[in-house]
């Protein structure tokens, strides 16, 4: 059933939580933009990356003593207390992932100059031994998160109610975005990571650690997909050990849609698809959700080879 | 960090020397007379024809499944459908991950016909569902072939994933319970295609495997075949030598998807019940890594990395639920200390071996698929 009248009635309802799912996509998104800016490769295994900050996440709650259930007892103050700790938990889990993929099955085939075939192998490798372990540790089925604080609505933005989720979503996704640009754009090492993804050799005979550069280029995608890992929780309240597949895929699908390797595509890319994807199933049906996504990815890509944006994370100045 | 560089060091030295040692067997074998060469490959095919006649054989045996069975249904299909995906990713250089979608095709065709909407015979659904998935693979490429490398990745990703949605939320398709009673393949003679009895499957699995690689090795060494040599190295200076890229990668789309329909009906044929569980984006990765694995561009190395991909699970069931983590470990090993494939392409292995020699300087990735990682000077011309 193709109908557009529930799009019509409910516009901005679709469109707060197309951004809410869009903040969240183009924060994994940048970790593939990251990495790709500067090895020009597709790091398969950070869907894995942000599966592990969800549990780190989990576990967290787990080690803080938060009950699952009425969420009503706990004072604001102590629940800003637990989604920090969570949070940085979540960052601590998806960044040490992430410079363990590049340690253990990237850098010994950078090393033996491997063709690029190879690494995308490693990575599915990685991202199989990653999932599984996960599945055989903590169980195949879906394992709820403990929520924090009953979702309310903070405000009314035409017809549509917007929730204090969705505001913090939004706001800490775009904060954390806005502080890797000034890390990238304004720091020494954001200097080292854009001179290394413009041209790695002349960047290493200027004097800079490309090994360290890349290392610092995971860790930065793994603290941004630990901060949608968080993020996500607070929205969905559940993980499973194959959580990062789907939204890997669509994360990655915004960052090529935003231009991959360019930062500020990937929030384009990522707020693009989510609302793509929100508008999508309000027309055709939620099942149909995924296949509008990619439908408006081949015509994106038909008319802007390189999306939106274009890549140029070497290529920006600063 | 220097006691890790130089551990890698010394793997560096040994694994040049394996390449050197299994260099000189293809140089030994290429030194062999014409009628010397053709009796051994009749002999290994003689072999592979009575493999099953063994039974269980030592070694090689899967614990708790049915060695034949395994064979049958998950080797030989992986085999088939691997060499279809070379021509696509090995010879002509265009990253698939949605490989999937052409095996489903041949798959659902084959079912639509056969079982679900019509009683075609299982042997004039086949080509039909070669056909349909070939200009599938025309009707995908068309429009998205102009992208390069990592672009054309995702929307092959995409169309992969779309193809299973499809299945599922199409009633006409089965939907999500899918289809069943797919007829068996005809018997031919005193060969009888039952349930129980998977050696007719395994030997029509391997006839068909048969005639695909005298098929794509006719190919690979006519002008399409030099082409897609000539895309894969380089694309423009190809472009620039009078060579129609677009069209030759449309024909390399349009034949993988082919061999891809080939092997997937050939599974549906087997096992009689398919549903859209059955064709997973996990399936495009596992026939990527055995391309990959096996040696990407060399059809004796796609052949052993499909039987590797496809033998392993089933070998570390004794594993139980672990066995996909210890795969995953597998393969990451096995491509930390073979990148260029187990069995090279010789024109990879050559240019590896280059770039190993330059490595202090360039050991950042840049450049086209089977480039080896240097610095990648071309890689901002493309925007």
């Amino acid at each position: 059933m193709i109908t557009a009248s529930l799009l019509v009635d409910q516009f901005w309802t679709f469109t707060i939580t197309g951004l809410a799912q869009g903040a969240i996509y183009a924060l994994v998104a940048l970790g593939y933009t990251l990495v790709y800016g500067v090895l020009r490769l597709i790091n398969f295994a950070h869907s894995e990356v942000f599966m592990v900050g969800t549990f780190g996440a989990l576990f967290a709650t787990r080690w803080m003593g938060v009950e699952l259930g009425d969420p009503t007892d706990h004072g604001a103050l102590a629940v800003i207390g637990f989604l920090v700790v969570c949070g940085l938990v979540a960052m601590a889990f998806s960044g040490g992932t992430a410079v363990a993929l590049e340690l253990i099955a990237y850098r010994p085939l950078r090393r033996r100059g491997a063709p690029r075939l190879a690494f995308l192998i490693s990575a599915i490798g990685a991202s199989f031994a990653l999932f599984e372990a996960m599945a055989v540790w903590q169980g195949r089925n879906p394992i709820p998160f403990p929520r924090l604080f009953e979702p309310k609505e903070l405000f009314r933005f035409f017809d549509a109610s917007v929730t204090q989720r969705q505001v913090i979503v939004v706001v800490f996704a775009v904060l954390m975005m806005v502080a890797l640009q000034l890390f990238v754009s304004k720091s020494r090492l954001g200097r080292g990571i854009r001179a290394t993804a413009q041209d790695s050799e002349t960047a290493r005979m200027l004097g800079v650690n490309t090994d360290n550069t890349i290392l610092v280029t995971f860790l930065l995608g793994g603290i941004m997909a630990g901060g949608a890992a968080l993020l996500f929780l607070i929205k969905d309240e559940q993980t499973r050990f194959n959580i990062g597949f789907l939204l890997g895929i669509k994360a990655f699908t915004a960052a090529v849609l935003g231009g991959i390797g360019n930062l500020r595509g990937a929030l384009i890319g990522g707020l693009a698809l989510g609302l793509v994807e929100n508008y999508g199933a309000a027309i055709f049906g939620t099942q149909w959700k995924d296949v509008v996504a990619f439908v408006v990815l081949v015509v994106v890509l038909m008319f802007r080879p390189t999306g939106l944006l274009g890549e140029q994370l070497g290529r920006s100045r600063a | 960090m220097s006691g890790v560089r130089g551990a890698f060091g010394g793997l560096r030295q040994a694994d040049d020397a394996r390449i050197r040692g299994l260099a000189s067997v293809g140089v030994r074998w290429r030194a062999l007379p014409r009628p010397a060469r053709i009796a051994i490959c009749v002999a290994a095919v003689a072999a592979l024809y009575l493999l099953p006649l063994w039974g269980s054989p030592p070694l090689i045996n899967t614990p708790g499944t049915d060695f034949v069975d395994v064979l049958a249904t998950r080797i030989a299909i992986f085999v088939l459908a691997a060499i279809g995906l070379n021509v696509v990713v090995g010879q002509a250089g265009l990253l698939d991950l949605g490989f999937v979608a052409f095996y489903a095709i041949g798959a659902y065709t084959v079912a639509v016909l056969s079982a679900e909407h019509g009683s075609v015979p299982f042997a004039l659904a086949v080509p039909v569902a070669i056909a349909v998935a070939m200009s599938a693979g025309i009707l995908l490429g068309t429009p998205t072939l102009r992208l390069r490398g990592d672009y054309l990745a995702i929307v092959t990703l995409g169309f992969g994933e779309i193809i299973r949605i499809v299945a599922v939320n199409t009633d006409w398709l089965g939907g999500p319970r899918g289809i069943s009673n797919i007829p068996k393949p005809p018997n031919v003679g005193p060969l009888e295609f039952k349930l129980l009895d998977a050696k007719p499957y395994y030997w029509l699995a391997l006839t068909a495997i048969i005639v695909v690689v005298v098929f794509v090795r006719r190919l690979e060494r006519s002008r399409v075949g030099r082409a897609w040599t000539a895309i894969r190295e380089d694309e423009d200076a190809a472009e620039l030598m009078g060579v129609p890229t677009f069209k030759f990668k449309l024909w390399a789309f349009a034949i993988g998807a082919g061999v891809g329909a080939l092997s997937g009906s050939l599974y549906a044929g087997r096992v009689g019940f398919i549903n859209p569980g059955n064709f997973p984006f996990t399936l495009s990765v596992l026939f990527l890594a055995a391309v990959v694995l096996g040696g990407a561009g060399n059809l004796a190395g796609v052949i052993l990395g499909g039987v590797v991909i496809a033998y392993l699970p089933e070998r570390f069931r004794g594993f139980e639920d672990k066995r996909f983590l210890v795969f995953g470990i597998a393969l990451v090993v096995m491509m930390i200390f073979r990148p260029q494939g187990l069995i090279p392409n010789r024109r990879v292995a050559a240019e590896m071996h280059h770039a190993e020699d330059n490595l202090e300087l360039a050991n950042v990735p840049g450049g086209d698929l089977h480039e080896p990682v240097e610095g990648s000077d071309d890689r901002h011309d493309r925007g």
